[in-house]
């Protein structure tokens, strides 16, 4: 960070010269290799792939063409301008009354009408990065801790804990039962920080999940609620992903759990939204907390003043997400797209005998590579990424920096890409993966240390890696650390 | 807040139920009325006109013959569509780089083109708001002081304090000497913090001034940079207000004085926004300015929680880096402003209300000790329930500024039209006029009746001396709250 002088560490922070912000870890290196030889089809085609974002821009043809024939919606169209002024000064953290109901419309339809959700408690943020942050700093004190079933999203570490002060506290989960998340998990994590002293807050839960594209089952997510119920602890829901479920079995919503036969003190109860993933605008920085918690909503909506949505978009979207027909349109064809990308992904992998982690959700695939290591360790993890980062030609997100307890596997997101990329990247795996069908061994020359990347790799002890959180991506041309860009 | 059961304020934070969001104080009560009973010239010629908000409403016009002659701009026309999806897509925190270059091209034209921005320092932000505590958060652990010259913007409090942990220690300033900052009242309530085993790590200045309307002049602002050099603290200048000057002095910013000055520029650090400026307050555009290099990496990794949309950057980037817009823009709204300036102070005096000399913001800080029966601040207190309630203005008494002189009220005058600036007039004519009677009047209902739940203001007959006779007024837009909650002034960042 620069530091050349003590004095100038003493002007700042304890917060701004930590490393909460989660970015100097060793996962770096591996975008700099993305950043300084970008894939391009035609301008670059033997780049690296950018396989490490979960972004979704599959439907993108739809929202172009919906806002070509509403320009109304825009406040920069000569249809729109005269709203020009009343939007650009409307500054109420309320937000947009026709916003909040575009979007408790859009969340409803997207649970396929099984639930609604009341405007009156959609509260803005800045992106989930900004509701995840509200949410911790409006249930826990610093030093309190929530519960997180691994692998989990490489952000949370800094959007829950940087600034708040609080930590997160690993539940177990491994592939012996397919990563499912069981009750005697959450207690042995419940029962250690007890006896560490740790006060346990709530537990974190991401539905769909990133970055297994899971589902959780109702028998799960009832016995969910039981144990926080029991505990007095929040339940906390990234739903995130509620849209990218393309095939059976079903998204259920902690929304229509709450409204089944469980006894649920619904205080308890919150769920953090955005539309970066299910619509592909992570550039609007439309986040959302939707609690169930009155004091939540009103705390959480003065907190919002830090990361209102700008109301230009909020009409955007107001317009957008009132409208049923796109909605509907837009839920099915996204879901299409997905499902279909998914399917001749995995199937292609298959082929070569490469298994992904059975998965109806999400912009990714999590893929088991645990054969092709040479010891079933973090660093022959390492290993193998930085060859398929080097040789293969792809950038993908090592499990480690998801706090995966095995080494192996790795996400692999299929739907930043046009067709075209997505051909050229799987034939890159399918040549990979029939070179190498011994495991892959540690090089003895550093050649892939080279001097622009500036890396200086010693082995590296496993709580070194799993404690260093972050896999993110940059588009700047400025090299950067993953996080610049949320996963 | 609903105190639905202690029981469940166990389940919240510490931060979640303190009160240092600042919502909970009496001026609230002056928010519901306006609520309760917005001015509009044709449906409601009796109702109170907001003059809390400092907002500019003076140039739209430009603005919008701007956009329709710019489809490009906006990814929503035939024109601009093909950017949608790189632009939606696009969540980079360096945010675009033809946004940071127009903002500092902007930033530039709004001091008259005599100091130049770096593109690579501007950190975006959750509007002014959020740059404020993010700057916090960069240079103040919990419980560590800033120095702040009162009166100042309420909501520091909020902004500054609330997340952070982070104590204000306000440098009292007053009339004697024109509201100045005296390098005096700054030391002394620094050794006074330091005997109470405050750290004090900075001082905060607004410059133009929120709520005085002034700017600093040269000397002052050396004097600032040199006390802060002198004690390793740092400077954050709040240059929100810069476009606002509309008459002399001439407004002198902090990069200015710094660049003559042997100064640690580690230091010195600014905060912006479009809110005031251009009076794009809903777009929130709040910007971090820092030369101090560590600083800036930090902020920018803290800006994820509340970047710039993607939508409103790309936008900007065209619209503020059209230069002759730009120009015409801050001179078209400095003599608009000048001009509404000019009218609303001779309305004053026309009356004999003083006020303090000022040439920058969107309000004046008007002077009515006067008509204080007592000069304290219930005296004050009295006085405004009477401003709202009966002349029905909704002004911002100095008290919530946290001036230490009673009797001072902050008066804002751009959100509105020139028909209704008359209305306003008028009614300030009669409030000097019938100032007696309103005081034994709200002497005689000065109890708490009149602020009970469900708030019906009971008016007595003297209402109707205030009423206006065969104005013809245009429709103005008037700011009211959209939402049909009721809300406090921090709804809307109340200046």
């Amino acid at each position: 960070m620069g530091f050349t002088l003590s004095n100038q560490q003493q002007l700042l922070s304890k917060m701004a010269t930590g490393n909460g912000h989660g970015e100097n870890s060793p996962y770096f290196d591996g975008w700099k290799a993305y950043d300084s030889d970008p894939f391009h089809v035609t301008k670059n085609p033997n780049g690296v792939i950018q396989m490490g974002l979960a972004e979704n821009e599959m439907c993108f043809d739809l929202i172009q063409e919906w806002v070509l024939n509403n320009p109304e919606a825009s406040i920069c169209t000569a249809a729109g301008v005269n709203e020009f002024k009343d939007i650009a000064i409307f500054q109420d953290y309320h937000g947009l009354p026709e916003f909040r109901n575009a979007v408790a419309n859009f969340m409803g339809r997207v649970r396929g009408n099984r639930v609604t959700f009341d405007a009156d408690r959609i509260v803005m943020s800045g992106g989930a990065t900004g509701a995840h942050e509200t949410i911790a700093f409006c249930l826990a004190d610093p030093g309190d801790a929530f519960l997180v079933p691994v692998p989990y999203y490489p952000g949370f570490d800094r959007d829950l804990g940087w600034r708040t002060g609080v930590q997160l506290i690993p539940v177990a989960c491994d592939s012996s039962n397919n990563f499912k998340v069981t009750r005697a998990a959450l207690e042995a994590a419940y029962e250690k920080a007890q006896k560490a002293n740790i006060r346990v807050k709530g537990l974190l839960i991401t539905n769909p999940s990133n970055p297994l594209g899971t589902v959780l089952d109702r028998d799960t997510l009832r016995s969910l609620v039981t144990f926080i119920n029991e505990k007095k602890i929040h339940l906390v829901c990234d739903e995130i992903y509620a849209a990218t479920v393309f095939s059976q079995p079903s998204f259920i919503s902690i929304a229509e759990i709450i409204e089944e036969d469980i006894e649920c003190n619904r205080n308890l109860i919150h769920i953090v939204y955005s539309l970066s993933k299910d619509m592909g605008f992570p550039g609007f920085r439309v986040g959302i907390v939707y609690s169930y918690n009155d004091d939540v909503v009103n705390c959480a909506r003065k907190m919002s003043s830090f990361g209102l949505v700008s109301t230009q978009t909020q009409h955007l979207i107001a317009s957008m997400l009132s409208d049923n027909e796109l909605v509907e349109r837009f839920i099915a064809q996204s879901a299409k797209r997905l499902k279909a990308r998914h399917m001749r992904f995995t199937m292609e992998l298959a082929q070569v005998g490469t298994s992904c982690l059975k998965s109806n959700g999400g912009l990714f695939v999590w893929m088991d590579l645990r054969r092709l290591l040479k010891e079933q360790t973090f660093e022959a993890e390492m290993v193998l990424w930085h060859t398929i980062i080097h040789e293969v030609k792809l950038n993908v997100s090592p499990g480690s920096s998801f706090h995966c307890p095995e080494p192996g596997w790795f996400r692999v997101c299929f739907a930043n890409m046009d067709d075209k990329t997505m051909e050229i990247a799987l034939s890159r795996i399918r040549n990979f993966v029939a070179q190498y069908k011994e495991p892959i061994a540690p090089r003895k020359n550093n050649r892939y240390w080279q001097s622009n990347l500036r890396l200086s790799f010693q082995s590296r002890r496993m709580d070194d890696i799993m404690m260093s959180p972050c896999m993110m991506s940059p588009h700047s041309p400025i090299p950067q650390s993953p996080l610049v860009r949320a996963t | 807040m609903a105190s639905s059961a202690s029981k469940n304020s166990l389940l919240l934070s510490k931060i979640a139920t303190n009160e240092k969001h600042g919502e909970n104080s009496p001026y609230f009560n002056g928010w519901k009325a306006y609520d309760q009973n917005p001015f509009h010239p044709t449906e409601n010629p009796e109702g109170v006109i907001q003059m809390g908000l400092a907002e500019n409403q003076l140039s739209f016009d430009l603005v919008e013959e701007w956009i329709r002659k710019n489809p490009k701009a906006s990814f929503c026309t035939a024109e601009g569509v093909e950017k949608f999806r790189s632009v939606a897509n696009f969540q980079d925190y360096h945010g675009f780089p033809e946004f940071r270059q127009a903002i500092a091209t902007f930033m530039s034209k709004a001091r008259g083109g005599r100091v130049t921005f770096d593109p690579d320092r501007v950190v975006m932000s959750g509007g002014a708001t959020g740059a404020n505590e993010l700057v916090m958060f960069c240079l103040a652990d919990p419980g560590d002081a800033f120095l702040i010259p009162s009166p100042y913007y309420p909501a520091y409090y909020r902004d500054l304090g609330w997340r952070t942990g982070v104590q204000i220690v306000p440098v009292d300033c007053d009339s004697s000497n024109n509201f100045k900052i005296t390098k005096e009242a700054v030391e002394a309530a620094y050794e006074k913090a330091k005997n109470n085993n405050i750290k004090v790590k900075g001082l905060i200045i607004t410059n133009p001034s929120n709520p005085l309307g002034t700017t600093l002049d040269k000397d002052t602002l050396e004097s600032l940079v040199t006390f802060i050099n002198q004690k390793n603290i740092h400077l954050v200048c709040d240059e929100i207000y810069a476009a606002t000057v509309f008459s002399s002095p001439k407004y002198t910013c902090i990069t200015q004085v710094i660049q003559d000055m042997d100064c640690n520029p580690n230091l010195i650090h600014i905060v912006y926004s479009l809110s005031k400026d251009m009076g794009f307050p809903g777009l929130r555009v709040g910007i971090v300015y820092s030369y101090n290099d560590d600083v800036v990496n930090i902020g920018r990794k803290m800006s994820s929680f509340g970047l710039v949309s993607s939508q409103t950057q790309h936008m900007l980037a065209s619209m503020l880096s059209d230069e002759d817009f730009v120009e015409k823009f801050l001179a078209t709204s400095s003599k608009r402003l000048a001009k509404r300036h000019r009218v609303f102070t001779k309305g004053l005096e026309e009356v004999g209300i003083s006020y303090l000399k000022s040439n920058a913001g969107l309000f004046c800080w008007m002077d009515l000790r006067r008509l204080l029966k007592d000069q304290t601040l219930d005296g004050e207190m009295v006085l405004w329930r009477v401003i709202v309630n009966e002349v029905k203005l909704n002004v911002s008494p100095g008290s919530s500024f946290k001036c230490v002189e009673p009797g001072w009220f902050r008066v804002c005058f751009a959100n509105m039209d020139d028909d209704t600036v008359e209305v306003a007039l008028k009614r300030i004519r009669a409030l000097v006029g019938q100032e007696k009677k309103a005081q034994e009047q709200a002497q005689v209902k000065s109890t708490k009746k009149r602020w009970q739940s469900n708030l019906r203001l009971s008016f007595s007959s003297s209402t109707r001396r205030f009423e206006q006779e065969g104005v013809s007024v245009k429709s103005p837009h008037m700011m009211s709250p959209h939402s049909p909650m009721p809300h406090t002034p921090f709804v809307r960042a109340i200046t």
